[in-house]
């Protein structure tokens, strides 16, 4: 009888949960989604407290007080601009306690009612194996990513020689390890494939850099959710594996767009080394012919002036914190009479959605923001291409010069407007070090400063 | 001449009592089987078999519930996917639940703690994103 009405609440729970992501669908739905899916864990923690396995409440109920002050002081303290590295840090925290579970699983199977008649079925190490393994290359992959974004380490690649062949390395004794303890299921072996897992996490994102952070965030997301997935099918729990199931295709999802999004393939990315040094500029930029520098004054004259213009926030911005000082120019701009937009790349920053966040922060309304696809129609029919702190993504030679290694990634076709604006600190090219032909157009004004200075220039200017 | 008669008759008395015991033994016997065949085509289906189904299911609904997700929204669906992966805490508070105190017992704690914060952490900061996006002059 208990354990059916502990089987219920979960069902209820994982429908609670799948709404929660329903709701995301909308703006407007997005706080009711939130809300229900909140209550589907109270209930789903609830049941669990009154199955008979829970004896003694202290360490339960002390660890839920614990974890859950700690993690309500973080998210509220937090700045949105660090949005990134938190989700990096609460990626990492699943992976672990995936691995710390798979242990005690292994640890006390009778605890979690898992059949043992001379040892573990293979199925269930087979399940333990899966878990840890996944749990513990997500703990230190994101452990690493969450350093690289927060500035802890350099965010460019790591690269040495025979970097691939080491990680090839690494990665076969993660697999002979899992193989190992599918089949012996010693706690020795175990420890040896969460060691070696671990190592792995780390070996395969040093060499990723900085922009291509986006779908390193994406891949460790979704793993997260196959390691729940895996617990749920040691401790025979569907709503972890309802769950996991959920975050799993959440991140692949998200990983499949943010690579789109670049033109590239998911294993590329996660070779890691593009945009290194190595493939930096060639410097020759002098040779390309002259570049029409302005002023906040000449910025400033020149948009007020205009009919429409169409803003295209990177990550730039985000480093410079212009997002407030943006949205203040451009609501003097609206009351002079321009038609102002947000254009949305979607790579622009450092994890998926991270320029619609920072905008919505910064109190621009969300109908001003417009994805890639629907503003690029209206570029022609724009008067100012305001670029601040991005670049890659504004590049035409992605659409016609071939030989270009960006060749063939969706961009933003400012190049269609009347005139474009960049704000930039300097001629530096962008990540994937490609020269942007943009630069040098005889309608291309360069605004060289800091975003932020130069957006509250503007807005001297305009007042 | 009776006697040995006799006798016979009653060694073919004993043969037939231990028949009939055994005949009952083997009776006790297939009622058993009948019982464990019944109960093995019943409800209680091979586990692993019951979780692939849940997980298969799942996947589509997942696949088809992200997709909807507009764009605009993809950094709160990341950070609610924290919040939710936090499941894991029914697994670690199980652990961290027996009366007698073992390693397992405090990698639940450990786990429970962890879990916990994406828990709070990943529903509060997604409200907290949300609560920022509204509509012109709302």
């Amino acid at each position: 009888m208990e354990a059916s009405i502990a089987s219920f609440a979960y069902l209820v729970a994982a429908v609670c949960f799948i709404l929660g992501i329903r709701g995301l669908a909308s703006p407007e739905t997005a706080r009711q989604g939130n809300r229900i899916a909140i209550a589907g864990m109270a209930i789903a923690i609830g049941a669990t407290l009154l199955r008979p396995q829970i004896v003694t409440f202290e360490l339960v109920l002390g660890g839920i007080v614990v974890g859950g002050a700690i993690g309500t002081v973080i998210a509220l303290r937090v700045k949105i601009t660090d949005l990134p590295q938190l989700v990096a840090i609460f990626n990492s925290l699943v992976g672990l306690a995936a691995v710390l579970i798979a242990a005690a699983a292994l640890e006390s199977p009778s605890l979690y009612g898992i059949p043992l008649e001379g040892g573990l079925a293979t199925h269930s190490l087979v399940e333990i194996m899966a878990s840890t393994a996944i749990g513990a290359v997500t703990f230190t992959g994101s452990v690493v990513a969450f350093a690289k974004l927060h500035g802890l380490m350099q965010s460019a690649p790591i690269t040495f020689t025979g970097q691939r062949a080491v990680n090839a390395f690494v990665g076969l004794i993660v697999l002979m390890a899992a193989l190992a303890f599918a089949g012996w299921g010693t706690a020795g072996l175990f420890w040896a494939l969460a060691l070696a897992a671990l190592v792995w996490g780390v070996l395969v994102v040093i060499p990723i850099g900085g922009a291509d952070m986006p779908v390193v965030i994406s891949v460790l997301n979704s793993a997260s959710g196959w390691a729940s997935c895996g617990i749920g099918f040691t401790l025979d729990n569907p709503l972890m594996i309802i769950t996991g199931a959920l975050v799993g295709a959440s991140g692949a999802i998200l990983s499949y767009i943010m690579c789109k999004g670049m033109n590239r393939s998911l294993v590329h990315v996660l070779l890691g080394g593009f945009g290194g040094e190595t493939e930096g500029p060639t410097g020759d930029a002098a040779d390309r012919g002259p570049v029409k520098a302005g002023n906040a004054d000449d910025a400033a004259f020149m948009l007020r002036n205009a009919g429409s213009v169409v803003v295209v926030p990177g990550y730039g911005m985000a480093v410079a914190q212009a997002q407030h000082a943006l949205r203040e120019m451009v609501d003097l701009l609206e009351e002079e009479g321009v038609r102002v937009r947000f254009a949305i790349h979607p790579v622009a920053g450092r994890m998926p959605g991270h320029m619609n966040v920072l905008l919505a922060e910064a109190n621009v309304p969300y109908d001003k923001v417009v994805e890639m696809e629907a503003i690029n129609r209206d570029f022609p029919s724009t008067d100012i291409a305001f670029v601040i702190g991005a670049n890659d993504i504004t590049n035409p030679s992605a659409r016609n010069d071939p030989s270009s290694p960006i060749y063939g990634m969706p961009v933003l076709e400012v190049d269609r407007a009347r005139m474009v604006m960049f704000v930039k600190r300097s001629m530096a090219s962008g990540y994937a070090g490609v020269d942007n032909p943009l630069f040098f157009n005889e309608n291309t004004m360069m605004l060289f400063g800091d975003a932020k200075a130069m957006c509250e220039g503007i807005i001297r200017s305009l007042e | 001449m009776a006697d040995p008669l006799n006798r016979d008759a009653v060694a073919i008395a004993d043969r037939a009592g231990q028949l009939a015991d055994e005949a009952q033994r083997l009776a006790a016997e297939a009622a058993d089987l009948a019982h464990r065949a019944a109960q093995a085509d019943a409800p209680a289906t091979d586990p692993v078999l019951f979780g692939l189904t849940v997980f298969a299911l799942a996947c589509f609904v997942g696949y088809y519930v992200v997709w909807k997700v507009t764009p605009a929204l993809h950094a709160p669906l990341m950070s609610v996917a924290n919040a939710i992966s936090g499941v894991v805490v029914l697994g670690a508070m199980i652990a961290a639940g027996p009366a007698i105190f073992g390693v397992s017992k405090l990698l639940g704690f450990v786990a429970v703690v962890l879990a916990s914060v994406n828990i709070f952490g990943g529903f509060i900061i997604t409200q907290r994103m949300l609560q920022m996006y509204r509509k012109k002059d709302g």
